[in-house]
């Protein structure tokens, strides 16, 4: 039963990946391809500044976008748990419908938004609280990080609010008769058993964020550009496909290795505070 | 005062209002530029107007690719879900060797960033010189859906009663011909509600489109041509509002397949393995 998925798997996603292995070792100049191994493409990321940059930077709006969205979306969660009597069900429900219309669309109405005429801008000015348009919100990290944040959120709410469903409600009873105030009870005993979620969390949005170049491109400016839209373009434009394969894979590595040292992390932390 | 008291007391209440405010915002945006008169996406509003929906209709590209869209999203949704069957079935019921290394593999494309499956799937292609079409839009596709059609399949298959299995095949029934008796019409619901959701998915799906489409462009690969050229805007805006409803329906649709079935099998509706958790 298992083997057509299995199989399915392994040719749509097992063979490509280790094609794309290869082919970061290959070399490409304009339509011939050499096949001979070599590290170029590795040096070349590593020794051109622009690539650091863009790793450098894609690595830093993911963890500012990933600590932005899992603070909002943390008492959001924990409203649904704790404070949800009734139809948690139909809020569950509210909170995903706004991200089943198109993901572009979404991406652009931010633009749309915060721009320089855009809806926050003359609303707020129409208020008469500011009295020209703020410039800062709009083609740079703050509206990459404002934009994801929205995007990523039920992903962020969904794995908090299972685990904090999970607690066992008589614990918190057994902290507050033991003397502790509401602030002691949260991070000596809810936050801690909520970590998985946090975790799952924290994984679920920094991953997409590093492979994302819709958002960087259409609210990003030239400061937010990431890898991504590298990566695209070594697949597009530039025409240099093995390098390309070069910087996703590289991305993929360091962007693993941060998920597992927070993933490690995590771990110790919910062992310590058992 | 008694305001700030009110915000005092229920700040959480307060936050979570906010939330889904910030949440909403730039889906109520869509309806609204959608049925505005002017050409600019931006306020105060100059009037109603139906011109844009118009404009859809008459658009020749636009129906070309919604076209592409359907067919790529039924084919995925069919092959997709046929896929989950096998795997959730598996899974709940029979143990095998390397069973969560290869469970896992078959949920990875979840935490694996878009770009990297799409790069991979083109490197493939290209090197194999297989020519881009929407044939392999639904290659990709498939990978990523899979994994969503086995989590609400396996919620499914746990709710099965394995008695009923056995007892029909000690009445004589082949093993196909329970499946197809027995099995499946149990399962009915949940196989509904997967070939909506990965329908709805696929009809999304836009960066792996992107890579793989050739010259048959998807809706969303579409959507992203039009947003270059501001004239186009409001009725893309028209056409995002069409989506969002139908979206809405089609989810609907699904959630309420997914609790029948719950019901069915005596389950909690409310819990488990349905696509919101």
């Amino acid at each position: 039963m298992i083997s057509p998925p299995l199989l399915y798997a392994l040719i749509m996603l097992a063979a490509p990946l280790a094609m794309v292995v290869t082919f970061s070792f290959w070399s490409q100049n304009y339509l011939d391809l050499d096949t001979t191994i070599t590290l170029k493409n590795y040096k070349e990321a590593w020794s051109k500044p622009i690539y650091r940059v863009l790793i450098l930077r894609s690595l830093n709006i993911s963890i500012m976008v990933t600590l932005v969205t899992v603070l909002l979306a943390f008492p959001m969660a924990y409203f649904l748990s704790f404070r949800v009597k009734r139809n948690k069900a139909l809020w569950l429900f509210l909170i995903t419908i706004p991200f089943w219309t198109s993901y572009l669309l979404r991406v652009f109405l931010w633009k749309v938004i915060l721009g320089y005429n855009g809806v926050l801008n003359s609303a707020l000015m129409g208020l008469g609280i500011i009295d020209e348009p703020m410039t800062f919100i709009l083609y740079n990290l703050n509206a990459v990080v404002i934009t994801l944040a929205h995007a990523w959120a039920p992903f962020a709410i969904l794995p908090i609010f299972v685990s904090l469903e999970r607690i066992d409600r008589s614990l918190l009873e057994a902290a507050e008769d033991l003397g502790d105030g509401p602030f002691r009870r949260f991070f000596r005993v809810t936050l801690p058993l909520a970590m998985p979620g946090v975790i799952a969390s924290t994984l679920i949005v920094m991953i997409p964020t590093v492979g994302d170049f819709i958002t960087p491109k259409l609210v990003g400016g030239t400061d937010g550009l990431m890898i991504s839209n590298m990566i695209q373009i070594q697949f597009g434009k530039a025409n240099n496909a093995p390098l390309g394969a070069a910087l996703a894979i590289a991305s993929m590595v360091i962007v693993g290795s941060v998920s597992l040292v927070i993933f490690i992390a995590g771990r110790w932390f919910r062992g310590r505070a058992q | 005062m008694r305001l700030t008291r009110f915000l005092s007391k229920n700040w959480l209440l307060t936050y979570a209002a906010l939330y889904v405010a910030f949440l909403y915002a730039p889906v109520i945006l869509l309806p609204l530029f959608a049925f505005n008169e002017s050409t600019i996406i931006a306020f105060p509003l100059t009037g109603f107007t139906t011109k844009w929906f118009t404009v859809l209709f008459e658009s020749t590209a636009l129906h070309q690719a919604v076209k592409n869209s359907l067919i790529i999203g039924v084919v995925t949704a069919v092959l997709s879900t046929i896929l989950g069957t096998c795997a959730a079935r598996a899974m709940v019921r029979f143990g095998f060797p390397f069973k969560r290394g290869i469970v896992s593999f078959i949920m990875l494309p979840l935490v694996l960033p878009e770009i990297i499956v799409a790069v991979a799937l083109l490197v493939l292609l290209m090197q194999l010189g297989f020519p881009l079409s929407i044939w392999t839009v639904i290659g990709g596709h498939v990978l990523i859906c899979v994994p969503f059609s086995v989590a609400i399949l396996s919620s499914a298959f746990q709710g099965l009663d394995k008695n009923l299995e056995e007892a029909s095949l000690d009445l004589g029934e082949t093993g196909w011909g329970t499946f197809r008796r027995v099995i499946f019409p149990l399962i009915l619901p949940g196989v509904i509600s997967s070939l909506l959701i990965t329908f709805t998915i696929s009809l999304d799906e836009f960066i792996i489109a992107f890579f793989l489409t050739g010259t048959d462009v998807t809706l969303p690969v579409y959507i992203w041509s039009q947003l270059r050229f501001p004239a186009k805007l409001p009725s893309v805006m028209a056409l995002g509002t069409i989506l969002l409803v139908l979206s809405v329906l089609l989810l609907v649709l699904g959630e309420w397949f997914r609790r029948r079935s719950a019901k069915q099998q005596g389950l909690d509706p409310a819990s488990g393995g349905g696509f919101m958790q």
